[in-house]
């Protein structure tokens, strides 16, 4: 029973070709879309906006990544507020304490080591942005605005900036680039670890934006065909099963939401942590 | 060669009206960019200052505080020490004192019960002195009166049987007698 690899890939792609508009209805609740599905309660459209050519339309994404916004910006300012009143942390801000404290003592400040500070504020707006963008999608209604690459792209982006920027301002720009090269290699290899070199600053922040995006995404579609099984195979009795997996599946992307959050910080860190200590 | 074309398709394949989750939709990346610079501008004025000043104010008045109890417990401990030699002169002292007061007194009562021996010793003379004094003065008292009531009694005497003269004599010459006796 040998099956031909490319027969059966070229079988499914003629069939998803054929019955596109069957796996839509997965794809619809992981995709970005133009409108905020709320059935049975309606559906919100939202605002389509083009400016010089270009389509800026507001679509499921924005809002939700705006809904993160808002969110962040009402907690933290509240716990700003209550440190005003005392040194002691009370509730909330207990809460909101352990996450800076942990972002500060077990991500930044290891990887980064001295002159930490400096990147603080960026690596906490980008664990806690992350973080509230990947809970928002475990809403019911919710959407991961972090599921969309271009989101994950955008702020890997970010990250790439702070990298080469942190490390050309600590080093020089001459001494940073002369850095990148490692110590004690043969003369004609140069030209080849500088090409390397230079792609490794690019391919860093790349999967970054892929790591986080395709994670986002799998729990969702994991979920989704979970939960069409029980449509496609017309059957109750498999329902439970679904249902129970789809729960562990659910139950695990909590700790995906956690996870990726940390691992975009700490890659982040660490890259930013071996621009500017180039001599480890 | 096929097949890697075929993989592409399906990865890029739009399913449906959505497209792809690989589609690069430049809208979002613009408010992507947009929505975080102004949460990033916001938390760091808002959030990220007053929360890490406060946090690192705490750590260091925690910090602070150990380092000051520390210091205080060691302090305590010096003056308990020094407290305990104190006393321990203190002691020392105030036995040396008391040993110092019993010589004394010692002494004084050795002096004082001396003086007053020697005192004694004198007064004993003098009264024995003045008794001796006494003794004599009355003696001599008591002599002269017996001379006295002698002669007056002589006197009737001879009167009455001799002459005056020759009894005198005879007379003087008992009492010396008696004198000497």
């Amino acid at each position: 029973m040998a099956y031909n690899v490319e027969e059966v890939i070229a079988d499914s792609v003629h069939n998803a070709a054929k019955s596109g508009g069957d796996a839509g209805w997965m794809m619809h609740h992981v995709l970005d879309g133009k409108e905020l599905d709320l059935s049975p309660f309606g559906v919100i459209h939202l605002p389509q906006i083009h400016l010089f050519g270009i389509d800026i339309s507001i679509t499921k994404h924005v809002v939700f990544m705006w809904i993160a916004a808002v969110i962040l910006i009402l907690i933290f300012s509240a716990v700003a507020k209550s440190y005003k009143k005392s040194m002691v942390p009370k509730g909330l801000a207990n809460l909101v304490e352990i996450l800076v404290v942990f972002v500060r003592d077990d991500i930044v400040k290891p990887t980064i080591g001295s002159g930490y500070e400096k990147f603080l504020p960026y690596l906490l707006t980008v664990f806690f942005f992350i973080l509230t963008c990947n809970f928002l999608g475990l809403f019911p209604y919710g959407s991961t605005a972090t599921s969309n690459i271009s989101v994950t792209a955008t702020l890997a982006t970010f990250s790439f900036f702070v990298i080469q920027i942190g490390g050309i301002i600590k080093n020089g720009f001459i001494g940073y680039f002369k850095g990148l090269m490692p110590h004690g290699i043969p003369m004609w290899l140069l030209p080849i670890m500088f090409v390397v070199e230079i792609l490794g600053l690019f391919t860093k922040p790349f999967a970054l934006a892929v790591r986080l995006f395709a994670n986002m995404t799998a729990g969702h579609v994991v979920i989704m065909a979970l939960i069409g099984l029980i449509f496609i195979l017309k059957s109750y009795a498999v329902a439970p099963v679904s249902i129970g997996f789809a729960l562990f599946i659910n139950l695990l992307e909590v700790l995906v939401a956690l996870i990726q959050a940390y691992i975009f910080t700490i890659l982040s860190s660490l890259f930013i942590g071996m621009a500017i200590h180039q001599e480890h | 060669m096929a097949s890697i074309l075929n993989f592409a398709l399906l990865a890029f394949s739009s399913g449906g009206e959505g497209g792809s989750p690989l589609d690069i939709n430049p809208g979002v990346i613009i408010w992507t960019t947009i929505t975080f610079i102004f949460l990033f501008l916001v938390l760091k004025k808002m959030a990220w200052k007053p929360i890490l000043n406060s946090l690192n104010e705490r750590e260091n008045f925690i910090k602070d505080s150990l380092e000051k109890a520390e210091k205080a417990r060691k302090e305590a401990e010096e003056l308990y020490e020094k407290n305990k030699q104190n006393l321990a002169r203190a002691e020392e002292e105030a036995q040396k004192i008391i040993e110092q007061g019993r010589e004394y007194a010692e002494n004084l009562k050795k002096q004082i019960l001396e003086e007053s021996k020697a005192e004694a010793k004198k007064l004993i003379q003098d009264a024995s002195a003045e008794i001796e004094r006494k003794n004599q003065e009355a003696f001599n008292n008591l002599k002269t009166q017996i001379a006295e009531i002698a002669v007056g009694a002589a006197e009737k005497i001879i009167r009455e049987k001799l002459d005056e003269q020759t009894n005198a004599k005879l007379v003087e010459k008992y009492i010396e007698d008696l004198a000497k006796g």
